[in-house]
C-alpha cells in the first residue's frame, strides 16, 4: 500500500540556510491490511515522513508509492483518509457541515454525504454534537471528529498521525477499538505515535525511526524476539546474612522478602556465578524468572543508540 | 466543485467573523453621516451624500481585501488546517482558487449590500436615483478584484503583517502611477527613466478604476472605458493568480 524508497528531506532554516536533516534515506514498506505503527522519539521525522506521503511537502531525495501510484498522482488521495497531529479545524462550521464541506472535496453526492457524515459523527460518539461549532469542541471531540473526517470517503488507506495524543485513557480505547474495527474491515492503517501500550496491541507490523534513521522494523514479537533475555529475576531462601551479601554484591538490586531474598541480575554470567554461589553455600532457589524485553526497552535502547551515533 | 467547495467554505468563514460585521457596520454608518454632513451644506447636497458614499464603499471594500485577503492563506497554514486539505483529492491551484473566489464572493456581497444602502439613502434624501453611480460601483469591485489577488499572492510567500505591507504599498502606488509616468517623463538619466517606466507598466494602474469624481458631477463615462477597464483588471488578476499558483504550487507546508 505504502512504499517508501531512500526517502529524504532537508530542510533549509533560517537566514543563514542552516540545512537540517529531518529524513536519511527511508526504505520501508506498508503492507495491504495491515496495522502498521511507526514508532519513534519527538522529532525523529514521523510527521516529515507522513507530510511528503500526503504531499504537504516535497521530499529532497527518493521516490515513494502510495497503492502503486508514485507521489504527486492527486487521484491516489481519492481512496486515503489522514489525520494530522493535533489537528485544528475550521471553528465556526458546525460538525455536520465541516463533515459536508470534506465530502465535497471527494465529489461525493449529497444523499451519501449526508448520510456518511452522520454515520460517522455517531461512530465517534459525536451524534449529539452535529450542529455545535467546532469552536466549542473540547480537545478530544477535535481528535474524534478528526479522525471522522479522515473516515468520509471510506479510504482504503488510513494515515493517522498520532491519533491517541490529547486523549484519555478512554478516548484511547475508543481509538484502538475503531482501528481494530477499519482492519476487519480490510483497510490498512498507518500510524504514527509513541503511546508504546497500544502498539503492542494493535500493531501488525512497526518501524522505529530514530533521527530520521530507521533502526528497526518488523512485528512485535519479531523486535522483542531478537533480543536476548534481558534480565533475571532469581529468588533464594535458606542463605546466611554474609551468602547474602556475596549475592548482592553480584546483583543489580537485591530485596529481602521476609525469608526470601530476591535478586535481580542483567548479566547471564553473574547470574550464572549466583546459582553456583546458592548451591554452593546450601540455599534453595525458589524460583528463577528471564525477563524478555517489552516493545519499550527495544525503544529505548534505538533512542539511545540513535543518540550515541 | 470543489474549487466551489473551497469558496463556500472561505465565504463561510469571512461571514461568520466578528470583524467582517464590524467593517460593514462602520461603512454604514458613514453612508449616514454623510447625510448629517450633506445637511451643513448649501445647495449640493447629493454631491456630497454620492461624494461621500461613493469614498465609503471603496476605503471599507480595501480595508476588506487587504486583511482578509493576507489572512486567506496565512491562517489555513498557521491553523494547519490546510493539512486536511491538500490529504484530500484536490489539486493545490484549485485550493488557491476557491479561497480567491470565496473572498470575491465576500466582496459582491459586500459591494451588493452597500450599494443597495447607498440608492436607498439617496433616494430617501434627495429623491433622486443615478444608475451611473453604480457603473462607479462596480469599477471599485474590480478594483477590489485586483487588490484581493495581490494580497493573495503575497500571503502565498510572506507573513501576514508583511503581506499586508506590500498589499497597501502596492494599493497606494497603483493611485499614484500617473506621478510615476510624469516623473520617468522629466527625468534626466536613461536609467532612471527605464526603472520608472517599468514600474509604471508593470504596477497595478488602479486610478483606472476611479471614475468617482467623473459620475458625481455627471460627467459623461463612455462604455469603452468601462470595458477597457474591467478587461484590463480581469487581465490584471489572471497574472497575479497565476503567479500565486506558481509559489505556492512549489511550497512546502512545514
Amino acid at each position: 500500500m505504502i512504499r517508501t524508497e531512500n526517502l529524504g528531506m532537508v530542510f533549509v532554516t533560517g537566514f543563514l540556510m542552516r540545512k537540517v536533516t529531518a529524513l536519511k534515506g527511508l526504505t520501508m514498506e506498508v503492507r495491504k491490511g495491515e496495522v502498521f505503527g511507526f514508532l519513534g522519539p519527538n522529532g525523529a521525522g514521523k510527521t516529515t515522513t507522513l507530510k511528503i506521503l500526503m504531499g504537504l511537502i516535497y521530499p529532497t531525495s527518493g521516490k515513494a508509492w502510495i497503492m502503486g501510484r508514485e507521489l504527486g498522482d492527486v487521484s491516489v488521495k481519492q481512496g486515503l483518509g489522514f489525520l494530522p497531529e493535533q489537528p485544528y479545524f475550521y471553528d465556526y462550521l458546525t460538525a455536520m457541515e465541516f463533515m459536508d464541506f470534506y465530502g465535497r472535496l471527494f465529489g461525493i453526492g449529497r444523499r451519501e454525504r449526508l448520510d456518511r457524515a452522520t454515520e460517522l459523527l455517531e461512530q465517534v460518539g459525536l451524534g449529539h454534537a452535529k450542529d455545535l461549532q467546532l469552536r466549542k469542541f473540547s480537545k478530544g471531540m477535535q481528535q474524534r471528529i478528526g479522525i471522522a473526517q479522515a473516515l468520509i470517503n471510506d479510504p482504503e488507506l488510513v494515515i493517522l498521525d498520532e491519533p491517541m495524543s490529547g486523549l484519555d485513557p478512554i478516548g484511547r480505547k475508543e481509538v484502538r477499538d475503531l482501528i481494530m474495527g477499519l482492519k476487519d474491515k480490510g483497510k490498512t492503517i498507518f500510524f504514527s505515535t509513541h503511546i508504546l501500550p497500544d502498539v503492542e496491541v494493535i500493531c501488525d507490523r512497526v518501524a522505529i525511526l530514530v533521527k530520521g534513521e530507521l533502526r528497526a522494523t518488523g512485528t512485535v514479537g519479531e523486535l522483542i524476539g531478537g533480543m536476548e533475555a534481558r534480565s533475571m529475576e532469581m529468588t533464594v531462601e535458606g542463605l546466611a546474612e554474609e551468602d547474602i551479601k556475596a549475592l548482592r554484591e553480584l546483583s543489580v538490586n537485591l530485596v529481602l522478602r521476609g525469608r526470601q531474598a530476591a535478586a535481580f541480575f542483567d548479566d547471564p554470567d553473574k547470574a550464572k556465578k549466583a546459582r553456583a554461589l546458592v548451591f554452593e553455600r546450601g540455599g534453595d532457589i525458589v524460583s528463577l524468572i528471564p525477563h524478555r524485553g517489552s516493545l519499550e526497552d527495544i525503544f529505548v535502547e534505538e533512542v539511545r543508540r540513535g543518540g550515541r551515533s | 466543485m470543489k474549487i466551489y467547495a473551497i469558496a463556500v467554505n472561505t465565504f463561510k468563514e469571512v461571514i461568520r467573523d466578528r470583524i467582517f460585521y464590524s467593517l460593514v457596520f462602520f461603512a454604514v454608518m458613514i453612508l449616514g453621516a454623510s447625510v448629517l454632513l450633506s445637511a451643513l451644506t448649501v445647495g449640493e447636497r447629493a454631491k456630497i451624500i454620492e461624494d461621500l458614499s461613493l469614498a465609503s464603499i471603496s476605503l471599507f471594500g480595501i480595508v476588506i481585501a487587504i486583511f482578509v485577503g493576507i489572512g486567506l492563506v496565512s491562517k489555513e497554514l498557521e491553523k494547519k488546517t490546510i493539512y486536511t486539505i491538500i490529504s484530500k483529492p484536490i489539486n493545490r491551484y484549485q485550493f488557491l482558487l476557491g479561497k480567491y473566489l470565496g473572498l470575491a464572493l465576500v466582496l459582491l456581497a459586500y459591494i451588493s449590500v452597500m450599494s443597495g444602502c447607498f440608492m436607498l439613502v439617496l433616494f430617501v434624501f434627495t429623491g433622486t436615483f443615478k444608475a451611473t453611480l453604480l457603473l462607479s460601483v462596480l469599477l471599485t469591485y474590480v478594483e477590489l478584484l485586483v487588490v484581493t489577488a495581490a494580497a493573495l499572492l503575497f500571503s502565498t510567500f510572506s507573513t501576514p503583517v508583511l503581506s499586508a505591507t506590500y498589499t497597501l504599498a502596492i494599493f497606494i502606488i497603483g493611485h499614484l502611477t500617473e506621478t510615476l509616468k510624469g516623473l520617468a517623463e522629466k527625468s534626466g538619466s536613461a536609467a532612471a527613466k527605464a526603472v520608472l517606466e517599468f514600474l509604471y507598466y508593470f504596477l497595478p494602474n488602479l486610478s483606472n478604476f476611479n471614475i468617482k469624481g467623473k459620475v458625481v458631477h455627471d460627467i459623461a463615462v463612455p462604455w469603452s472605458y468601462i470595458g477597457m477597464a474591467c478587461a484590463y483588471g480581469v487581465l490584471y488578476v489572471a497574472i497575479l493568480l497565476v503567479m500565486s499558483v506558481m509559489v505556492f504550487q512549489k511550497r512546502n507546508f512545514k
